[in-house]
């Protein structure tokens, strides 16, 4: 046991220096400078003036050094916690603006993740043994999964926004009021958040439920499933104990999809201007601002490796096959 | 008397048509009776026995009926036949390897099994672990998943847990047929025992191992394309086989002490008839080396000597 999670472990911490280099790596590549749009933002009339800003600015975001050393000072930075300085919002800290964004995102994913999960296992499992449930959620399932999560996200603004006009279609709460602890805040809030989620909810839910009707179906076939109706175990028994085998591809599943649905979060915020990562990233792009997408990035993959990291005790606690196989390395 | 099919059939549903795998078939079973049902790959002997208990869902009844303690089974009826599994016929099916749920602990699964039929896990408990003594397993096996166990102890739960409430019948489909020769005789006997204790009533073993059912059987039924062949007392039917089909497969044994190297080893020649159109008349006519115009009429099964009978026009007379 303890070796399978030590291999793990160091399995997700090469995942992690891999992520964090990468991440380093990509803003420097992209065209255009930083600096050079700081400056040209405070538009200085006086050319003399631009060196001098131009070397204090460097000396701020610490571009001033060789590149070997700025991955270096990444690194150190990192450890104590400190991203940088945000180009687009100079001069925050890109740590506090992340963490102002970061409930935003998390409001969105976990619910969505998780309650689209359950629903479209539990519709899948019911779809497996209702024909006219087959006939028409089957259908429903596919065109959810197959639509990109932007486009459903505009149609939902669309119909439910614009036409119906239940639901606002863009930012985190309404621009009249200011964060703070009311009831009115907060129901602002949910009212925003209700189509990001709800787009991000139903294209998940199409998956999962094709999948585990699919799994379903296969259970019921399984050896077992016969043996127990041979012996007069009632259909609910059989069921059951197909349901719970099913889940387990569905819980590996899971651990796969939860980077396509973070990068469907990120799509669907900028398409609602949610003020989650997504929004950020997108602005951080637009701004040339690396040391916001370094660390926006950053959170997503240490959000994708505690979740990977998570699924994988989970399934050890769920599936015994998994752990006699560790006990068979052990 | 224990178990009386009368002119069973049953087909499989395919999309080419049916499939006549029973065509007919009457035999009784007597009260602690072990039946051998013996014939090639195909010939319906499986079908036999999974129609006994649950016919799946490419089978269906034609027509024939099965009574068990002079009550007929509804076998057409899945959920009537429900009352009568486990508590009046049982199987041990083919794939008694993968026949466990590979994630419950196997108490757990006799645990919920025995409450979906509303009985007490702990008070069978005793009783089932004095059954798994019997055949040699330890009560922990009770606290085991399924992959912990070996091929051979995964069979021998699923003998006790099919036997678990004492069943009238007791189909067994290809017991032994995925395990090594001593452990095929340890399950071999360990059936006879359970017969002897009264576990098991009547038991039905299904197999195309005619030298392991001669050991354990009272009775052969030798199966031909859907019909019985021939039906007698186990040793009548190794030493005096009247049916040419029988006297094939008997004489495709290998003898002891015999040296095959001198004379080779003969097997049938050609294979059985497909059944979705089956031949006319006899259906060993084609491979039978004693077949003569008459074969075109099909033989009833009749009985030529007691307890003996046979379907050939070449036996009786």
């Amino acid at each position: 046991m303890r070796r399978y999670f030590g291999r793990k472990l160091a399995i997700y911490a090469l995942t992690f220096v891999v992520a964090v280099t990468l991440n380093w790596i990509i803003p420097r590549f992209m065209p255009g400078d930083p600096v050079l749009r700081m400056l040209t933002r405070t538009s200085v009339s006086n050319p003399e003036a631009i060196a001098p800003m131009r070397a204090y600015y460097e000396n701020v975001f610490g571009l001033d050094v060789p590149l070997w050393k700025q991955y270096v000072n990444y690194w150190v930075e990192l450890f104590q916690g400190n991203l940088g300085v945000s180009v687009w919002l100079f001069p925050a800290p890109v740590a506090d603006v992340i963490l102002h964004a970061v409930p935003y995102t998390l409001a969105l994913l976990l619910p969505s993740i998780l309650l689209s999960w359950w629903a479209g296992n539990k519709v899948g499992a019911l779809a497996a043994r209702s024909t006219w449930l087959d006939n028409t959620a089957l259908p429903v399932s596919y065109a959810l999964t197959a639509t990109p999560y932007m486009w459903l996200g505009i149609l939902l603004a669309w119909g439910l926004g614009i036409v119906a006009g239940v639901f606002p279609v863009a930012g985190g709460y309404s621009f009249e009021l200011r964060p703070d602890w009311s009831w009115v805040f907060v129901g602002s809030l949910a009212l925003h958040w209700f189509l990001p989620f709800l787009s991000l909810f139903l294209v998940a839910f199409g998956g999962w439920a094709i999948g585990m009707r699919n799994l379903i179906i296969y259970e019921l076939e399984a050896d077992y499933a016969s043996y127990l109706a041979a012996l007069g175990a009632p259909r609910r028994l059989i069921r059951r104990y197909a349901f719970r085998n099913a889940l387990l591809p569905q819980i590996t599943g899971l651990a796969l999809q939860l980077g396509v649905l973070v990068s469907g979060a990120l799509v669907t915020e900028i398409v609602f201007a949610y003020p989650g990562l997504g929004h950020l990233i997108l602005q951080a792009i637009q701004n040339q601002d690396f040391f916001l997408l370094q660390g926006a990035f950053l959170f997503i993959v240490i959000g994708v490796l505690v979740a990977n990291f998570v699924i994988d005790i989970v399934y050890v606690l769920v599936d015994p096959r998994t752990r006699t196989g560790m006990q068979g390395a052990a | 008397m224990t178990l009386q099919v009368d002119d069973l059939r049953v087909c499989y549903r395919t999309l080419m048509g049916e499939v006549r795998a029973l065509d007919g078939v009457s035999f009784t079973v007597a009260d602690g009776e072990i039946m051998g049902v013996v014939g090639e790959s195909g010939c319906g002997k499986s079908t036999l026995g999974k129609s006994l208990v649950r016919l799946d869902n490419r089978m269906k009844h034609v027509g024939g009926t099965v009574t068990v303690d002079g009550e007929p089974l509804p076998i057409a009826d899945d959920r009537a036949m429900n009352r009568f599994r486990f508590t009046s016929v049982s199987i041990i099916p083919q794939y008694a390897m993968s026949a466990l749920n590979p994630t419950r602990r196997i108490g757990r699964l006799v645990a919920d099994l025995l409450d979906a039929h509303g009985m007490s896990y702990a008070a069978t408990r005793p009783e089932l672990v004095r059954r798994l003594a019997l055949v040699g397993l330890p009560e922990t096996v009770l606290d085991s998943y399924p992959i912990e166990l070996s091929g051979g102890m995964k069979q021998r739960v699923v003998l006790v847990l099919s036997t678990l409430r004492d069943p009238a019948l007791l189909v067994a489909d290809e017991v032994t047929s995925a395990l090594d020769v001593s452990t095929q005789r340890a399950v071999a006997q360990t059936l006879v025992e359970f017969r002897d204790r009264g576990y098991v009533r009547g038991m039905l073993v299904v197999t195309h191992d005619i030298s392991l059912v001669y050991q354990i059987a009272d009775t052969i039924m030798v199966m031909y394309a859907g019909r019985l062949a021939e039906k007698a007392p186990s040793d009548v039917v190794v030493t005096e086989p009247l049916h040419p089909y029988t006297q094939l497969l008997i004489g495709a044994l290998p003898e002891v002490g015999a040296r095959f190297s001198e004379r080779r080893l003969t097997g049938i020649p050609g294979r059985p008839p497909g059944l979705r159109n089956p031949p006319q008349g006899c259906r060993f006519r084609a491979r039978c080396p004693l077949a003569f115009d008459k074969c075109a009429e099909q033989p009833p099964f009749v009985e030529v000597a007691e307890n003996h009978q046979v379907a050939c026009w070449k036996a009786g007379s």
